[in-house]
């Protein structure tokens, strides 16, 4: 009896062991579809893996002013948030279909090239190194941003090159901990620099008093000096000591979804040329004569289906957040807390630097 | 005249004249004023050490400490009073005109308050509740969290009060059915049914719980009866996990919320809870491989244990969300906070299991002879014997570890989860809010809640250290 039911619970056992075995052979096979399906995939575009699954899926910061922050209800704005909304009015028709994945800065780029987002908009400087070694393609600027510095005005300083000996606040492991040292280096001027981990550190270090400058992006700058006690005893010095334009990035390799992003950028840079806005650009599309107008609206030509898109890309994109002025001005402009001027942003017929190639 | 009398009229007479008794209670007087009352509690634990002056000694003693309990008075006054100030004096409460960050400036800003002012700017955290609390979770599905919450509170208050009836079958609930409820609230469910995997874990479940039952009956007698009895319980596991693919599986008509979008106390709750539930039983787990004799246990308790204990946090968290979507294939995504979750889990269950290795280690070596004098097996021994004893002693050492994960928890925020801090932390960045004290609120607000939870923990782990308490 005993030998028996031993014998039974050795065959349960086994029984068990082998639908276990079965079960793993099987979950090897399903990755192994899975593999294939993903090259596929890949071998397809990420434009089709976004319209199939409804949504683009943005990856922006964890906050920061103007760029890419929730509001009180939690809904995601800023410059680059809105880009990201364009993208997805051009692709889908509405500016709604996007969902964003907060990101770090260390994890940003992974998150990039491991496909858990589409697009990365996320404030990031375009460099040769992160363009030609990380496999990721800088679909444009918009945003040009330079490191800058505070200081009180109190301080009687007037240029940057004044500063020698002076006790200089910024955050640790940025390129701006770099740029300041080049800088102070190459004009042979001493300084003792203040690293802390928070911007909020920062702010409050300065404010108290216990360092003379305070240096990181100029819109960085901005947004800070809204937190300091008096504001208006602070001023940014005009020297800018690095170059930093910030833009969205792709995966390489996949040149559709590269041209959807880097012509939705341009679109909205276009708009504002012509002169485009959220509210007119519907009236415009059906009523303007100007060739170039009707061919950024989708009236004239074929430069939506080019793209892989419907024509009428250009126009969803710009009602769903406005041109490029506008989307600035609600978010960084001199009517936002950071009072932002365009500077070297405004078009380049304003005195910029922003030149968006022509939709012809 | 001493003679005269008889013997007894001698004794009483001695009596009366050699002593005075007194015939009635003394009164009950007063305490002296130095020790009773506040000032007696002032005298016994501040004056009294600066009053002695009866050697030179004694009074550059007394001296020094008067200036010593000066000092840390003004401190700590100075310190409450600020803090108080800060959080409810000075500080704003209402933002009626909505004028958002305007309403924290000062003259000197643009707005209304002093120059100088300094206190908390409460509109700002009125306005973040939401995104502090949730993230960005649906404003129209909060109802799921808050219904998950009361839940949660309700079987837990029940289970920590002793008076109250069906308490084990209530913490049977709660890490049983719960968890799927939860899951199911949280998440909207309908992940789709796997009849497979479903229908393979059934079959393995009944087939080792049969051979529990037939182990009980007395079919399997000899070295396999331990065996499947641990069957049968292995059989109720898969049974659950049944269950609760088909609970998960099952679209109950709730809409998807992506677990992007949780964020704030959700993501805290949910990360904490998981790691010290699970990391607890495989503490256990791990402490008892780690001490067995078996070769293969004990070597596979020790790697575990010594690499997850070896590795910091951060570094755990790094790799669960930059390394391994690198591994995977392009297109197949873990869940960003199921990968924090695992990761902080395991780490967890590996300080645990050292934890109650010190239990197990302090529990005198009689004990475990004892159990086997009786003729009980190991797990009977471990279940009845050891582990009863072991965990009591070591119950402020778990209690530790479990504080100290629910603030680790924070640490999520670098791998792009909105956890309480980071949600904070996000709401901080906010320039329609941004003012000089935004931050200093913020912090506090984070400061408040996490001490809320920590030190309700802490009490609640002392009452049940005095409940366990058996006097040795």
């Amino acid at each position: 009896m005993d030998s028996k039911m031993i014998a039974v619970a050795a065959l349960v056992i086994g029984a068990g062991a082998g639908f276990f075995i079965g079960k793993g052979n099987k979950e090897v096979v399903e990755v192994e579809k899975i593999v294939e399906k993903t090259v596929e995939a890949k071998q397809t575009s990420t434009l089709d893996a976004v319209r199939s699954k409804g949504f683009v899926q943005c990856g922006v910061s964890q906050g920061l002013p103007g760029f890419s922050n929730a509001d009180d209800s939690g809904k995601w704005a800023g410059i680059d948030v809105d880009l990201c909304r364009a993208v997805a009015a051009a692709v889908f028709g509405s500016g709604d279909k996007v969902k964003f994945s907060p990101l770090s800065a260390k994890q940003r780029f992974t998150a990039l090239s491991s496909g858990e987002v589409d697009i990365l908009s996320r404030n990031t400087t375009w460099t040769m190194t992160r363009d030609t070694q990380l496999g990721l393609n800088f679909a444009g600027v918009n945003y040009y941003d330079g490191q800058g510095m505070m200081v009180p005005k109190s301080l009687g300083v007037k240029s940057a090159i004044e500063l020698d000996g002076a006790n200089i606040c910024t955050n640790t492991g940025t390129t701006t901990e770099l740029n300041i040292t080049d800088y102070f280096r190459s004009n042979n001027m001493k300084f003792n620099l203040v690293a802390f981990e928070k911007a909020d550190e920062v702010v409050a270090a300065y404010d108290s008093g216990r360092c003379d400058v305070y240096t990181t992006d100029r819109s960085g700058l901005a947004a800070q000096r809204t937190k300091l006690t008096k504001p208006d005893d602070h001023m940014v010095l005009p020297e800018i000591i690095s170059k930093e334009p910030l833009g969205p990035v792709v995966r390489q390799g996949d040149d559709q979804w590269f041209n959807v992003v880097r012509w939705t950028l341009r679109a909205l840079i276009n708009a504002e040329e012509m002169g485009v806005t959220k509210a007119n650009a519907a009236s415009k599309a059906s009523s303007s004569k100007d060739p170039a107008l009707l061919r950024l609206l989708g009236k004239e030509g074929k430069f939506g289906e080019e793209l892989g898109l419907s024509n009428d890309w250009a126009l969803n994109a710009i009602t769903a957040v406005g041109n490029y002025s506008e989307s600035y001005e609600a978010n960084v402009g001199p009517n936002t807390p950071l009072k932002l001027d365009r500077g070297v942003n405004a078009l380049w017929s304003d005195g910029g630097i922003l030149y968006a190639a022509p939709i012809r | 005249m001493v003679s005269n009398g008889t013997r007894k009229e001698r004794a009483t007479a001695t009596n009366n004249e050699s002593a005075f008794i007194r015939q009635e209670d003394a009164p009950i007087l007063p305490p002296p004023i130095t020790s009773a009352g506040v000032a007696g509690w002032l005298n016994d634990n501040i004056f009294a050490s600066m009053l002695d002056f009866s050697t030179l000694g004694a009074a550059v003693k007394s001296i020094l400490m008067a200036i010593f309990t000066a000092f840390v008075a003004y401190i700590f006054f100075d310190q409450v009073y600020g803090l108080l100030d800060f959080a409810i004096f000075s500080a704003v409460w209402q933002d009626p005109e909505e004028q958002k960050r305007q309403v924290c400036w000062t003259i000197e800003q643009g707005g209304k308050l002093p120059n100088g002012w300094h206190g908390a700017c409460w509109p700002y955290i009125i306005a973040k509740t939401k995104f502090i609390l949730y993230g960005a979770y649906p404003n129209e599905s909060l109802w799921r969290v808050n219904s998950t919450y009361l839940l949660g509170a309700i079987l837990l208050v029940w289970v920590m009060i002793d008076r109250l009836p069906y308490r084990k079958l209530v913490g049977a609930v709660l890490l049983t059915i719960y968890p799927i409820f939860a899951t199911v609230m949280l998440t909207g469910g309908g992940f789709g049914l796997s009849q497979f995997s479903v229908g393979v874990n059934t079959i393995i479940g009944l087939a080792l719980i049969s051979l529990g039952r037939a182990g009980k009956m007395g079919w399997i007698t000899g070295p396999f009866l331990d065996l499947s009895k641990m069957a049968g319980v292995a059989g109720w596991f898969f049974i659950f996990f049944a269950a609760a693919l088909v609970s998960v599986g099952v679209d109950f008509d709730l809409s998807k919320v992506d677990t992007r979008d949780w964020g704030g106390l959700l993501i805290t709750l949910v990360v904490a809870t998981t790691a010290i539930v699970v990391s607890l039983p495989l503490g256990i787990l791990l402490a008892l491989g780690r001490r067995s004799s078996l070769p293969v246990a004990r070597t596979l308790s020790i790697i575990f244990i010594e690499f997850w204990r070896g590795v910091p946090l951060i570094t755990v968290l790094f790799m669960a969300s930059v390394m391994i979507p690198l591994f995977m294939p392009e297109g197949v995504n873990f869940d960003s906070l199921l990968r924090a979750l695992i990761g902080v889990t395991l780490w967890q269950s590996a300080y645990m299991a050292e934890v109650i290795r010190g239990g197990l280690q302090a529990i005198d070596k009689g004990q475990y002879e004892g159990a086997d004098a009786v003729g009980l097996s190991y797990w009977q021994s471990m279940r009845l014997i050891i582990l009863p004893q072991a965990l009591t002693r070591v119950l402020p050492g778990i209690v530790n570890t479990i504080i100290s994960v629910f603030k680790d928890t924070s640490l999520v925020s670098i791998v792009g989860l909105f956890d309480l801090l980071g949600a904070t932390q996000a709401t901080i960045a906010d320039a329609a809010w941004s003012t000089p004290v935004q931050a200093s609120t913020g912090y506090l607000v984070v400061a408040l809640i996490f001490f809320v939870f920590c030190f309700g923990m802490s009490r609640y782990s002392m009452y049940i250290e005095r409940k366990l308490d058996r006097g040795h």
